[in-house]
Formats: C-alpha cells, sequence, structure tokens
C-alpha cells in the first residue's frame, strides 16, 4: 500500500513538477484537471517497456485478486453447515449466480458450469469495485487486457462445449446454419451468424465491460477534479458550485457501485447464454 | 510487428500521448498480468473454494433434506399412534358398554331369580304352615274325638250321680262342664 502511495505521489510530483508536499496538494489546486485516458496509462512501477511492465492497474488488479482469494479462502475454510452472518452473506452471492442467472438461463444442466460462472461472476464483481474503493480508484477492468483475457475464457469454453457436444460439423452446422429458414436466406443469415459467434460475441464482451469501467472512471475522476478546482482555486461564487460536483461525485460513486455489479450481471449472464446456445440442439 | 507496434504505443503512454485506440487494444504487460492474475484466481475458486464451499452447501441441504423426513417420519409414527390410541378408546369403550350391558341383564336375572327363589319360599312356607296347621287341626280333632268321649262319659257318669232332682243343681252342674270344656280348648288353643 505504501508503495502504492508513493508512485501515486511522485507520479504526480513528477506531472506538476512542484515540490509540495501531498497533504499540501491536497487542500490546494493548480487550475482544473481534466480526465484523459492517460490515467489508464500510468508509469511503470517496475519492468518498463517490457512485456513484465508493472504499474498502478496491475497493482490493483493483484489487490483486488488477493482480496477476492482471501476473503473467500476465509470462508470457505471457515465454512459451516449452520452459517454465520458473513458465511451467509458470501452465499447469497453463490445463490444470486445460481438462481438468478445459470438456472434461468441453462436449467439444469447448468450446474456443471456454476462454478466457472460463479468465478467470472465474482472475480468481475471485485476487479469493477475497485474503482470507487479510495486509494485504488480505477477499475481493474477498465484496462481491456483483463475484460479480453475473461472473454476470452468465455469463447474457449462456449466453442470447446458445442464442438464437443455436436462435433465441429454439427456445430458449426448448428450455429451458421439456424434451421427453419428458406436457404436463400442462408446467404444473408450465415455470415451475419459468422461475425456473431466468432467475432462480435466475445469482443461485445470484452468491450461492453471495459467500456463501462472506463466511462465510469472518467465521471468520477472528472466530477472530483471540478470539486477540487472549485474549492481551492475558483473563487467567490463559484466555490459554491463544488457543493454542485460533489454531489454529483457522490451521486456517481454510488452509481458506479450499482455499475459494477450490473455489468457483473450482464457478463456472467451473457457468458451463459452463449454456453447454452452452444449446447443446444437447435436454436 | 504487432508486437512491436503495441510496444511501442505503451511507450507512449508515459508520455501522455495516447491514442484512444489503446483503450481497446491491449499492451502485452495487460494481457499477461491480466492472464496471470486470473487464472491464479480460476485455479483457486474453480478447484478449491467453490467445491469446498459446495460441499458444505450439499451437507445443508442433506441435513435439511434428513430433518425434514425425520420431521415427516415423526408426524406419521405420532398420526399412527393417535389412531392406535382411538382405536383402543373406540374399543375400550365398547368394551365398556357391553360390560354395564352384561351387568345390567345379570343383575336384572339375578333380581328376577331373587324374586323367584322368594315366591317359592314364600309358598312354601305358607305350604308348610298350612300342613302344620292341617296337622294340629288333625290332632286337635282327634285328641277332641277321645276327650269328648271320655268328658261325655264322666259329664254323664256325674249327671247320673248326682241327683237329677234339683234343676238348679243341673244347671250348675251343666255350666261348670261348659266352663270346663271351654277353658280346656282355650288351653289347649
Amino acid at each position: 500500500m505504501g508503495n502504492l502511495l508513493a508512485a501515486v505521489v511522485s507520479a504526480e510530483a513528477a506531472d506538476s513538477g512542484e515540490s509540495k508536499s501531498y497533504i499540501e496538494r491536497m487542500f490546494s489546486s493548480d487550475g482544473f484537471h481534466a480526465p484523459s485516458i492517460t490515467d489508464f496509462f500510468p508509469p511503470a512501477l517496475f519492468g518498463d517497456g517490457t512485456i513484465f511492465e508493472f504499474n498502478r492497474i496491475m497493482m490493483v488488479r493483484l489487490i483486488a485478486a488477493i482480496a477476492l482469494i482471501v476473503v473467500f479462502a476465509i470462508v470457505a475454510q471457515r465454512a459451516k453447515v449452520v452459517p454465520g452472518r458473513f458465511q451467509a452473506s458470501i452465499e447469497f452471492l453463490l445463490d444470486f449466480v445460481k438462481d438468478q442467472i445459470v438456472e434461468p438461463v441453462m436449467g439444469h444442466e447448468g450446474k456443471r458450469f456454476l462454478p466457472i460462472l460463479t468465478t467470472i461472476f465474482l472475480a468481475i464483481v471485485f476487479f469493477n469495485i475497485t474503482g470507487v474503493i479510495p486509494f485504488l480508484n480505477i477499475a481493474s477492468t477498465s484496462l481491456i487486457g483483463l475484460p479480453i483475457i475473461m472473454a476470452l475464457w468465455v469463447y474457449v469454453l462456449y466453442l470447446a462445449h458445442g464442438v464437443k457436444k455436436h462435433g465441429l460439423g454439427g456445430y458449426l452446422k448448428n450455429s451458421l446454419f439456424p434451421p427453419g429458414v428458406p436457404k436463400a436466406i442462408y446467404l444473408l443469415l450465415t455470415p451475419i451468424e459468422f461475425l456473431q459467434v466468432f467475432i462480435l460475441r466475445p469482443a461485445t464482451l470484452a468491450l461492453r465491460l471495459a467500456a463501462n469501467m472506463i466511462a465510469g472512471h472518467l465521471l468520477l475522476v472528472l466530477c472530483f477534479s471540478a470539486t477540487q478546482y472549485f474549492f481551492f482555486a475558483a473563487s467567490g461564487a463559484m466555490k459554491a458550485t463544488g457543493a454542485v460536483t460533489f454531489a454529483a461525485g457522490f451521486a456517481f460513486t454510488l452509481f458506479e457501485v450499482f455499475v459494477a455489479l450490473l455489468q457483473a450481471y450482464v457478463f456472467t449472464m451473457l457468458a451463459a447464454v452463449y454456453l447454452n446456445m452452444a449446447l443446444e440442439e437447435e436454436h | 510487428m504487432m508486437l512491436a507496434q503495441t510496444l511501442l504505443l505503451a511507450e507512449e503512454a508515459h508520455t501522455s500521448e495516447v491514442e484512444g485506440a489503446d483503450l481497446i487494444l491491449p499492451a502485452p504487460y495487460d494481457l499477461l498480468w491480466s492472464i496471470v492474475i486470473f487464472a491464479i484466481i480460476a485455479v483457486v475458486f474453480t478447484k478449491v473454494i467453490l467445491p469446498k464451499l459446495q460441499t458444505v452447501l450439499d451437507e445443508r441441504a442433506e441435513l435439511i433434506q434428513g430433518g425434514i423426513e425425520k420431521a415427516e417420519k415423526a408426524q406419521a409414527e405420532a398420526a399412527a399412534a393417535l389412531e392406535e390410541y382411538t382405536a383402543q378408546l373406540t374399543e375400550a369403550r365398547a368394551e365398556a358398554a357391553r360390560i354395564r350391558e352384561d351387568a345390567r341383564v345379570e343383575a336384572s336375572q339375578i333380581l328376577a331369580e331373587a324374586r323367584r327363589r322368594a315366591g317359592t319360599d314364600a309358598e312354601r312356607i305358607v305350604e308348610t304352615a298350612q300342613r302344620q296347621i292341617d296337622a294340629e287341626r288333625h290332632q286337635a280333632v282327634i285328641s277332641l274325638r277321645t276327650e269328648v268321649g271320655s268328658l261325655a262319659t264322666e259329664l254323664a257318669s256325674r249327671i247320673v250321680g248326682e241327683s237329677l232332682a234339683d234343676d238348679a243343681r243341673q244347671q250348675r252342674v251343666i255350666d261348670s262342664f261348659l266352663d270346663d270344656l271351654e277353658s280346656t280348648v282355650k288351653a289347649e288353643g
């Protein structure tokens, strides 16, 4: 954590080129800083320029992953048949995935995919929620790599299970030539279905998640950056405007919590739907 | 080529000349750390944590199922016991009623028997008394018959023995005789 803070401080100090202390800079403003996409490419902590480059966002991911594993490891370790309050709330999450996503979409067959989909859901929730946690302040999923990896996992999963169940030819026929349409329509339908199954589904999964988190981060930064400027740099009545932007920041923080959960739900739901489509006899 | 290009883009990131496309084109390091972190999570969760939690959930489901079954069994047993109890109660009531009925019948039989026996006894007693009376009367008749003879004889001898001239005397003799007779009868009756 100290490392992280130091990194943030040094990075900011390098940017502004001033020698004020961190606390001093906390309660002053040297002009309005609009949020930009450079936020998502912070300076490297080590391995700059190599494939092992490790920056602030990687650190946030690592913290989120450790928190996720530690929380669940503790619950799993102490899991009792009669649950305590903490275990019950964790189980609520597991039941949510089971009752709200997997069973409605996949029915009874979904049971074997429950661990995978639960893992995806929980991972996304934890990675997303870092966007509103003080000192972390950026969603681990706002950098496209992680959404891509998770989308690829879902992609490989549904292709593999589709091929395993129907055979390569059967799966391709099922997905590219949906039955029940006149033959001529296939000229139109097959390319669309091909795009759908092999490109659009994984691409939209990854992009939707990353875009939501990027937008959320920019909104929050905008609100808080403006608040900082109005409170400490602006004069007179302009200062009061800071209250508005602060209220907006507060509202958007709550909204981001909601979006974090919603995007995890959407991602997991779509993963279940795609898996189900791959396994279905006809669709 | 692609790798070099993205590396270059990542380099540029630090000079704050980031292209918008960078947001959707992952840098190699981004993918690498994503894979490492997510792979760890995936393995730990699907192999260790979730199975462990699942066993606990299954155990609970089993326990609840077992509890429900046990409760159902207990309820069934209770229902059977109640039925048995009710049956026994009905039987007991029926038996009590039968016993009461029997007792009543027996009581009336006993009563009738007692009445009958009392009647017979009474008849026998009356008969015995009658017989006794008859016998006594008979005896009286017999004894009277013998005594009347001797009395008549005595009276006749007395009358003959004393002078029969005196009417008053005669009357006295007869009276005393009759008095004697009466007193004898009284003493005997």
